[in-house]
């Protein structure tokens, strides 16, 4: 009803500092910014405000149930401010969680687990797909784990890893690589950045040796860079 | 087969444009040099005085703003078309419907005064000394854009114009700063930080309400509201719709956008209020855009296409300038067709330069990262492309 999904003023900073103070009261918020591009205003109360709420405060206050969700991700058209990824940039803060999904059923599961989950979560919605993706997803509500990796096609030679987009991409890869050069692929769809599923990728580069990362955001401080680090300490 | 299309429509025009100009000569000798007019009176915030309620418009002047005024409505109309044949990409914000806000808004500062403004400038960027040809090949991304094919429609530059900004409400402190540059310098120079209705409500416009005040920067804030931010009416985003008195302890004016002489005189009195170091001003233009928000919006989902019509009919900023001029003598119609059809030329020419010149060499997207960097590698789409980030 137009009491509970409404239009905001256009200031991202105040969008999710009142998601924030609702939140705080316990009620779910799940604030919209048009383009992740725009994120940009609302950084210091994702960072200062929303992750450390619960940590500065004793576990007294929180805001988890707040959701933030946003379009992601390269479109063809979109040029300086309406293509950005920058998952990385919240990577790097402590106290929130991000996911990516790659599809329908995937957006919907993940996303009714961000707004259960008790942590404020960041719901990046790769654009080029709202339009591209057509899927089956059932008409009940259904949750996906967080934090949890899928392995979509098993394989032994080389791990591949990527999320939202970009898994569409490399499963092509996966099967042009099969076909043209008998090389067989593990596909990892990351689903969520923070706190990501260090287990499942470094058990499956255990088994394979060899790992590749594909993201979209650009690639000095990406998130690959993290990810290849971890598992070669692994 | 476009270009030969566009090349046929040129050559017809440029014959018929032969015909009429032996006739005007003769006519022209019955036209009076100027007219008085009464305009609008202006709403004020914490102002004693306004701008004057009548203004003088001399036949040369009301001839340059009204082919001005029609360039920038063809222009966009060609861009228009453009986008639709798949020449121009991405986003395109037209401002056909605001002419009088960009031509009145130009008269009324000097070439040497600094302008800033969102990403609805097309207007602004011609207004401001760009050719047409520049504009337009900037739009389809070739190399004789102004801005060589990489800003496009959002990012175009000219001296003492500094675009063309994506993100809503981020020129507002930059505005200020330029403003306080200008202080600084000592010049005598005033900023003209535009925004919209949408970006009004924006925490960096209030941010640099506060900063300009507090240090007397000569910064012009003009908010052109033309009713509706992207989808959503004023109303519905405002808590308070008038704009003028956003500043709060800045004085303002609320000014009819849509009357060329009435933004003149308006911008004269807020740039001089500011010249004369009283410190920063708003001004809110109330202006209406014909198109929707962008390309990609019909324009006719939040509002209703007889409001557009209304708007057409009784205040077409081009309309009112022309009657204005007819009625009292200033000029003739015969005279304004023939600036429609050296416009139409114009713009045809301008159109053929942009759909054939060769968009710029793929090297250039690393070019222009830094400034006086050694060059470094910048990865391309894969691993095997680089492009070298030349400064």
């Amino acid at each position: 009803g137009k009491d509970r999904v409404f239009n905001t003023p256009l200031c991202e900073q105040g969008i999710v500092g009142f998601g924030i103070g609702i939140a705080v009261t316990g009620a779910t918020a799940i604030a919209e910014i048009q383009f992740a591009d725009y994120i940009f205003p609302a950084f210091d109360q994702i960072v200062n405000e929303a992750a450390k709420y619960r940590y500065r405060s004793g576990d007294l206050f929180n805001c988890g149930s707040l959701t933030i969700r946003a379009p992601w991700g390269c479109v063809g058209h979109g040029a300086l401010y309406h293509s950005q990824s920058p998952e990385a940039f919240f990577a790097h803060c402590p106290g929130i969680k991000v996911v990516v999904p790659r599809s329908p059923f995937q957006a919907k599961g993940l996303l009714l687990s961000c707004i259960e989950d008790k942590n404020p979560c960041i719901f990046f919605e790769p654009k080029i797909l709202y339009r591209a993706a057509v899927e089956q997803v059932p008409v009940e509500p259904y949750n996906i784990p967080l934090s949890q990796a899928e392995v979509i096609q098993e394989g032994s030679d080389v791990t591949l890893v990527a999320w939202g987009t970009q898994v569409h991409v490399i499963r092509e890869v996966a099967s042009m690589a099969q076909e043209k050069l008998g090389v067989s692929c593990e596909v990892i769809d990351l689903r969520t950045i923070l706190p990501w599923d260090v287990d499942t990728v470094c058990k499956s580069v255990i088994k394979t040796g060899r790992l590749l990362i594909s993201h979209e955001a650009p690639l000095t401080g990406g998130f690959a860079s993290e990810i290849s680090s971890t598992v070669q300490v692994a | 087969m476009k270009k030969m299309l566009t090349a046929a429509v040129s050559r017809v025009w440029s014959g018929v444009a032969q015909k009429p100009t032996s006739r005007v000569l003769v006519a022209s000798c019955n036209f009076s040099k100027d007219a008085t007019f009464e305009i609008k009176k202006c709403d004020l915030y914490r102002l004693e005085e306004g701008p004057p309620d009548t203004t003088v418009l001399t036949r040369e002047d009301g001839l340059k703003y009204y082919r001005m005024m029609q360039t920038i409505r063809r222009m966009e109309l060609k861009a228009d078309q453009l986008y639709k044949q798949k020449f121009i990409r991405g986003f395109c914000h037209l401002c056909d419907g605001q002419e009088a806000c960009c031509v009145g808004l130009e008269a009324g500062i000097n070439p040497t005064d600094h302008v800033i403004t969102s990403y609805r400038a097309h207007g602004l960027c011609y207004t401001r000394g760009l050719s047409v040809r520049s504009i337009l090949a900037e739009l389809t991304g070739r190399r004789g854009g102004c801005a060589k094919g990489k800003g496009g429609s959002m990012h175009m530059y000219a001296k003492n114009f500094y675009g063309g900004n994506g993100i809503v409400g981020a020129q507002g402190p930059l505005g200020a700063g330029i403003a306080l540059a200008c202080k600084y310098k000592g010049k005598n120079e005033v900023c003209l930080t535009l925004y919209g209705d949408g970006a009004a409500n924006q925490g960096q416009i209030a941010e640099a309400y506060n900063m300009a005040a507090l240090w007397k920067l000569p910064c012009v804030f003009i908010c052109e509201n033309n009713l509706y931010g992207m989808g959503t009416s004023a109303e519905r985003a405002a808590a308070s719709t008038d704009y003028y008195k956003r500043g709060n302890f800045i004085p303002g004016l609320r000014v009819d956008g849509m009357d060329v002489l009435r933004v003149r005189e308006a911008t004269r009195f807020a740039a001089d209020y500011c010249r004369s170091e009283k410190g920063p001003i708003v001004m809110e233009l109330l202006t209406y855009r014909y198109h929707g928000h962008s390309m990609s919006d019909p324009g006719v989902s939040y509002r209703t296409r007889q409001e557009i019509q209304n708007v057409r009919s009784k205040s077409d900023p081009i309309m009112l300038l022309k009657n204005r001029m007819v009625d009292n003598k200033l000029a003739t119609i015969e005279e304004f067709k023939e600036i429609d059809v050296e416009v139409r030329k114009e713009i045809d020419d301008a159109a053929h330069f942009a759909t054939t010149d060769p968009e710029p060499a793929l090297e250039e997207l690393g070019h222009h990262i830094y400034c006086d960097n050694p060059p470094f590698e910048v990865r391309g789409t894969s691993q095997w492309i680089k492009f070298k980030s030349l400064p």
